[in-house]
């Protein structure tokens, strides 16, 4: 048995613990779907936004840096290919301006050179004639070339042939690096040449002061590969000539390109043609200086976008934890209503149940105590015939009344009972009103009058007057003092005595005492008097229950009900009832007595 | 010499027999109706009734419509409400409508006895000064 009731209970507890669990396995999931859903809606468009703006602002910044490139190379290109163009153009005016045999007086040469140097600050270092032989024929400049022979020189090989022209950068006869600009003109049909030697210096600087950010230079190249310009850092030219090739680079007039040295740092190039094609000039920068704005903007976006990132994913939690809480509180709070709706609904039936039982109670009742008055008022006819004289005689007379009196006293027990049964379920007159106290007690008296005059008992009553009314239920109130006069008057023996009923405003409360001069109460029995169905009074007089019923009514008031009692002297009972104060019914006289 | 006439209502016809012949070994001259309706006929037959016991519930015309009616037409005649469901409220209502006393079914015979015999002194005490306050009037009228 207590095996089967263990396992029941345990069993029940299993079902409680895999509720619970269940319970917070889909709160658990309701979470991660709460999260994920947030971080869906929130994160993805944020992170999308992000990656495109960054997108295309490093798109942008990379278009701004190659424009930059593009911009510095375009301006670079035209001021070189200026300063060429210029010096040719000086020669070429000069061969124009003057015969052969003019430009041989070597006096005439250094006045016009030293006319052509003031004019563009030394660039041009010297002027040599040469015939079609490539022997120099005249020469004005520092070194002494009269009559030094270019035969086989290269760049006489390419200048006798084409109507001007400018040499790469070569160290010829006097051994540093410079370069030839030479028109070609004709006598007699042989041609001679005009040559001057271009200051290596003043060209290169043109390209050595150009700088982008801190690691951006630039430098020009032949198509062999060779430098025409000094690069401020290592460069390998062969290399890079050969990937422009291979590219078709040499044959576009700008681009653009990413290239990786040999260190594996990845740099950025800007090749440009000049000089007809013949030299490119290459703009040449770190990759990170160019775009190192780019990397820095970039790394604080990321910086902000993490960031904002955490952040959206904290508050996904929060919220959800707060969702979450919020839900299952709701929901506790639903089951709770459920539990106290299923309460009250079972309260609701068990109260229905018992109010029919008391009405099945009150109705069996009231049947039975008829017949049991009849079988009562039978026994006692038969009583009756036992004083008959004929039948005294009986031997078995002492059997017939020991019989009667039983019959008589359970007869009683049974009519107790039912009274009780009546008691408990009759039905009074709740309705509040509002009552003069002094008034209740008249009619209270009045009521008890004829019993009292029977009993030899006489009614006084000290009423103060101007006593305010109280609310309460008038049957209830009559009920109450009608059970204490009562009382009161079966405490007082057949000699007779008297009762005196006393209203009185006692602080904030109501006093009524009910006061008697009869048997009174045993000390151990006053602690007792209140409690249901305890009674003092003979087997037959009392129920018990007159007392408690009118101790719960004054309960319910908020007032109180005490008693004193002497054995031997009397017994008084004090009813305290609160009143308010607006509710002072007026009367005419200060005290009434009776 | 009986103690006095009355007349006992109750719808329980084997109660108003015992209780009859109870009463009329006890010296009281007593005559029975089984419900309101009967009642008020018994006393406009009979002018000697002094005292009713008259039970609350009863077919064709219960205690309290009964009583109301006898104390309109026989204001005299003294009633006591004996009554199965005899409670506090009922018996007030009674008294309240002018019943001499209630008592609850099933009674003590000697309580019962006492409370007829006061209830008929009363109505002759009702009718001896109803006939002197007569004698004084016819007295005073003379010249």
């Amino acid at each position: 048995m207590f095996g089967l009731i263990d396992d029941s209970i345990r069993y029940k507890g299993n079902q409680i613990m895999d509720k619970e669990k269940s319970k917070k396995k889909n709160y658990r999931s309701l979470m991660r779907n709460v999260v994920l859903t947030i971080l869906l809606t929130a994160l993805t468009p944020t992170l999308v936004v992000s990656i495109f703006i960054l997108n295309q602002f490093a798109d942008s910044y990379q278009k701004k840096v190659h424009d930059h490139f593009t911009l510095l190379a375009r301006k670079h290109k035209t001021i070189i290919d200026l300063f060429l163009e210029e010096k040719l153009m000086d020669i070429r005016l000069l061969a124009s301006a003057y015969r052969f045999e003019e430009l041989g007086n070597e006096s005439l040469l250094n006045r016009k050179l030293i006319e052509i140097q003031q004019a563009h600050d030394r660039v041009f270092v010297d002027v040599g004639l040469v015939n079609s032989k490539g022997l120099q024929i005249a020469y004005a400049g520092p070194h002494n070339l009269t009559g030094a022979s270019y035969a086989d020189s290269e760049w006489f090989k390419t200048a006798i042939n084409n109507p001007y022209f400018i040499s790469d950068v070569f160290k010829g006869l006097r051994g540093t690096p410079h370069f030839i600009v030479s028109v070609r003109q004709e006598i007699d049909g042989k041609p001679w040449i005009l040559k001057s030697t271009i200051d290596f210096g003043e060209f290169n600087i043109l390209v050595e002061n150009l700088r982008i950010g801190e690691s951006g230079f630039a430098y020009i190249l032949n198509k062999k590969g060779e430098f025409q310009t000094s690069p401020i850092a290592e460069v390998k030219p062969g290399i890079l000539i050969d990937h422009f090739e291979k590219n078709g680079i040499l044959d576009r007039p700008n681009s653009i390109l990413k290239l990786k040295n040999n260190d594996g740092k990845e740099l950025i190039y800007n090749v440009t043609s000049i000089k007809k094609g013949e030299w490119v000039m290459v703009l040449q920068q770190d990759y990170d200086d160019a775009f190192a704005e780019l990397k820095v903007t970039q790394k604080i976006a990321v910086l902000i976008i993490v960031v904002a990132s955490l952040c959206i994913i904290a508050s996904s939690f929060i919220l959800s934890d707060i969702l979450i809480g919020r839900i299952s509180l709701a929901d506790e709070e639903k089951e709770s209503a459920d539990k106290e709706k299923e309460i009250l609904a079972q309260q609701v039936i068990e109260t229905g149940k018992l109010a029919a039982v008391g009405e099945l109670a009150a109705g069996i009742a009231h049947e039975i105590n008829n017949p049991v008055a009849i079988m009562i008022e039978e026994a006692g006819w038969i009583q009756d015939l036992l004083e008959e004289e004929d039948l005294k005689q009986s031997e078995n007379l002492e059997e017939f009344y020991r019989s009667l009196k039983q019959i008589n006293t359970q007869g009683r027990r049974c009519k107790d009972i039912t009274h009780k049964l009546l008691s408990f379920a009759r039905k009074t007159d709740p309705r509040v009103v509002q009552i003069s106290i002094n008034d209740l007690l008249k009619e209270i008296v009045h009521l008890s009058s004829q019993r009292a005059k029977y009993d030899n008992i006489a009614i006084h009553t000290e009423l103060e007057k101007h006593l305010p009314a109280i609310s309460a239920s008038e049957t209830e109130m009559q009920q109450v003092f009608l059970n204490l006069v009562n009382n009161a008057m079966d405490a007082i023996d057949k000699r007779g005595g008297s009762i005196t009923l006393t209203s009185k405003l006692v602080g904030d409360d109501l006093a009524v005492m009910v006061a008697d001069n009869g048997a009174g109460i045993a000390e151990a029995n006053l602690s007792r008097i209140f409690d249901p169905f305890y009674t003092t009074k003979p087997v037959g007089k009392g129920t018990g229950l007159g007392l408690s019923i009118c101790f719960g009514i004054i309960k319910k008031l908020g007032g109180d009900i005490h008693v004193r009692s002497t054995k031997g002297k009397g017994t008084t009972f004090e009813v305290r009832i609160p009143v308010k104060k607006e509710a002072e019914l007026p009367q005419e006289d200060a005290l009434d007595t009776g | 010499m009986s103690i006095a006439k009355v007349l006992l209502v109750d719808d329980e016809k084997p109660f108003v027999e015992t209780m009859m012949k109870r009463l009329k070994k006890r010296d009281v001259d007593i005559v029975a109706a089984y419900d309101g309706q009967e009642a008020i006929k018994c006393l406009a037959g009979d002018d000697n009734i002094e005292v009713v016991i008259l039970d609350i519930k009863m077919p064709v015309m219960d205690g309290m419509t009964a009583l109301k009616e006898i104390k309109r037409k026989y204001p005299l005649v003294e009633v006591i409400m004996l009554t199965g469901h005899a409670t506090v409220e009922t018996g007030i209502d009674g008294m309240k409508l002018g019943a001499f006393d209630y008592l609850m079914k099933p009674c003590d015979m000697d309580q019962l006895i006492t409370k007829v015999a006061a209830a008929a002194q009363r109505k002759r005490e009702h009718e001896q000064k109803i006939m002197e306050a007569r004698i004084q009037t016819i007295t005073l009228r003379r010249p």
